[in-house]
């Protein structure tokens, strides 16, 4: 067997240069990089995975294609053209006639649109942060909600619904603050409650410390529920999920904690793949796996409970468009996760247009229409999936 | 440039690993031999800050506590015995992060981290599979790969941890030619624990055998690789013979010497 080295002189001569003095001497940084190869011009560099301008283009596309369906089709009569007229005139720098009438102006700008903007928020959110959740905890059937934030987030709400009259009269909506606050106090209380000394880097612990978390939190909430039947529509409904009450203040509440933790969460998309080597090699590679995950929970979580806080449950978002995902364009954290942000928000624009329209004027819950919709889909793609896990 | 100082490692009341001294110069190789379950994954382990430890460990005249993880990344680079290989991870992309220490923390490789990994997977005749995933490659391509990461990180140690395991002896004397071209050329230092005698022998420049947790004999591999030496610490019988390489450590035929019965081997936890 013939070393693909030195040892065939003249083939690769010229190709490497010969440092003066021979063999390096040894360090006298000792810090710095012992150069076992001499980097050339001709060397060929390898190319990472990446994610490819044309996915990106795709997904863009997929997005885009959502929001212009969503925008022209609903109850109010509307021509699609003069919508689209109306949008792209408003968009651009264009001075040309609006499309639409002051009444169809208010429909498209003020109930329309944010609604799509925040549908498209809430779906990549979610798919971002169940990619994330499965890159960390190794799992294929991690989600968002698996660290009790769900069960957090219904309690608080199902607690501000319940006592909103007993509560002085607030500046701001209620619901949306204590569905907040639970989400982030049930993570919290997991997080301090599976921590594990003796296993350290084991996440069976904290994942067991979330059901825990999850069906007591679950329990208190039906408790609050069923006492107070009065208002169980109003509680089963934001349950159920729903983007019916959105509106631009919501999208301005969510977005710096979505785009925070976006931005933290995209950046760690490398160290996400590095995770698959394990926790020791993980460290003799020179990253501290437990402080990356710790770091992507914590965005993932936040932006997450933003994201309920504002929509409700909805289900099944962070669990199938990340899987269909990593079946088409691979494991790689790199793709995964950005084209999670993209498909994830067409996903939801497109079931909220359905939820909105199929048995209009009255409203499906969301939660219902990405189930019925998503679980077909992700069982074509599971039957043709190459093995990614 | 690697030097340890009374080093031990014990996990809870169990003592691992105890009073192990030895260094290592740059371009040398030290081979860590001894009978299963003698410590020498711990030691490696220990070295490479997976476990803690006492004593001092110094590399470069530094500690892991001093440098941090990804400090020490760069000083130090990792073999392990049975590495994880995600199934589906292209062979530069696993290469590729043994360049993880040194760029910046959220950052993206360099083209510098891009050229060295394709200059190791070069010499590593490792060229043609840099797009294949992990799951399609043979056992001794594999071995190279994890080689090739360790290589990337430009760490003046290697730690390998039986980096023959399951290799044919052309795969194996291919990892360690390789490695004995970098201690030559660029002043590798290689600390390398090793099953198999004859390899320890030819590679090495000095051999440690550890035996329940600490040094037993220490020196040069014709020193060390002794008849009696062999027989103590492994229980195994052996002729040592003079190759043309170094010394050939054959098995021999095996009568049970008459100080060691099977049965006191047995009782004495000695393995056979």
């Amino acid at each position: 067997m013939a070393l693909p080295a030195r040892s065939d002189p003249g083939s690769r001569a010229g190709r490497r240069r010969v440092r003066p003095g021979g063999p390096a001497a040894p360090v006298n940084a000792p810090w710095a990089p012992l150069h076992l190869f001499d980097v050339e011009e001709r060397t060929p560099a390898v190319v990472a995975t990446r994610l490819h301008a044309w996915q990106l283009a795709v997904g863009i596309l997929f997005l885009l294609a959502a929001a212009t369906a969503s925008v022209v089709v609903g109850p109010a009569g509307l021509s699609p053209g003069a919508v689209l007229e109306e949008v792209v005139t408003r968009m651009l720098p264009l001075h040309l006639h609006p499309g639409l009438s002051t009444t169809g102006s208010v429909v498209v700008w003020q109930l329309r649109m944010p609604r799509i903007v925040l549908g498209a928020l809430v779906g990549g959110t979610l798919a971002l942060a169940g990619a994330s959740y499965q890159g960390v905890f190794r799992n294929p059937l991690a989600d968002p909600y698996l660290l009790g934030v769900a069960s957090g987030a219904g309690l608080g709400a199902t607690l501000a619904v319940v006592y909103a009259t007993a509560l002085p009269h607030l500046p701001f909506d209620p619901v949306p603050a204590a569905a907040f606050a639970g989400a982030l106090l049930a993570a919290g209380a997991t997080l301090a409650l599976g921590r594990s000394r003796r296993s350290p880097g084991g996440t069976a612990p904290l994942l067991l410390a979330g059901v825990a978390v999850a069906a007591l939190l679950t329990a208190l909430q039906t408790y609050f529920q069923q006492r107070n039947s009065q208002d169980l529509q109003v509680v089963y409904s934001w349950i159920l999920g729903g983007l019916s009450t959105a509106g631009w203040g919501q999208v301005l509440l969510i977005l710096p904690y979505v785009g925070t933790a976006a931005a933290v969460l995209l950046g760690c998309r490398r160290l996400l793949d590095a995770l698959s080597v394990g926790d020791d090699e993980c460290t003799a590679l020179g990253i501290r796996a437990t402080r990356v995950r710790l770091l992507v929970v914590a965005a993932a979580t936040l932006a997450t409970a933003a994201a309920v806080s504002v929509s409700g449950l909805i289900g099944f978002v962070g669990i199938i468009v990340p899987h269909a995902i990593r079946m088409v364009a691979g494991p790689s954290y790199r793709r995964i996760l950005p084209l999670s942000v993209l498909f994830g928000g067409g996903f939801l624009v497109l079931a909220d247009l359905l939820a909105r329209t199929v048995l209009s004027p009255a409203e499906l819950p969301l939660g219902v229409v990405t189930a019925f919709l998503g679980a077909p889909f992700f069982l074509v793609v599971l039957r043709q999936a190459r093995r990614v896990w | 440039m690697l030097a340890l100082d009374g080093v031990g490692v014990r996990v809870g009341e169990t003592s691992l690993l105890h009073g192990v001294s030895l260094s290592v110069a740059p371009g040398g190789l030290l081979g860590v031999i001894g009978p299963n379950g003698a410590g020498k994954s711990t030691l490696v382990r220990a070295i490479v800050g997976l476990v803690a430890h006492d004593g001092t460990i110094r590399v470069a005249g530094r500690t892991a506590h001093q440098l941090g993880t990804r400090g020490w990344a760069r000083l130090v680079a990792y073999v392990p015995q049975r590495p994880v290989l995600p199934p589906a991870m292209t062979v530069a992309d696993y290469a590729l992060l043994g360049r993880a220490a040194h760029h910046a923390l959220l950052g993206a490789e360099t083209t510098r981290d891009r050229s060295v990994v394709g200059a190791v997977l070069e010499r590593l005749a490792l060229d043609r599979f840099r797009s294949r995933p992990l799951s399609e490659l043979s056992g001794g391509e594999v071995q190279r790969v994890v080689l090739a990461r360790a290589l990337a990180q430009e760490a003046p140690l290697l730690v390998m941890d039986e980096p023959t395991t399951g290799l044919d002896l052309g795969h194996s004397q291919l990892v360690l030619a390789l490695t004995d071209e970098l201690r030559r050329e660029r002043a590798l230092c290689v600390l390398c624990t090793l099953h198999d005698l004859t390899l320890a022998g030819q590679h090495a420049d000095e051999l440690v055998v550890l035996h329940r947790g600490g040094v037993a004999v220490a020196g040069r591999p014709d020193a060390v690789l002794t008849e009696a030496n062999v027989a103590r610490y492994f229980g195994a019988t052996v002729e040592i013979l003079a190759g043309s390489g170094g010394i050939v450590v054959a098995p021999a035929a095996r009568p049970v010497p008459p100080a060691l019965s099977v049965a006191t081997a047995i009782s004495e936890g000695r393995p056979r």
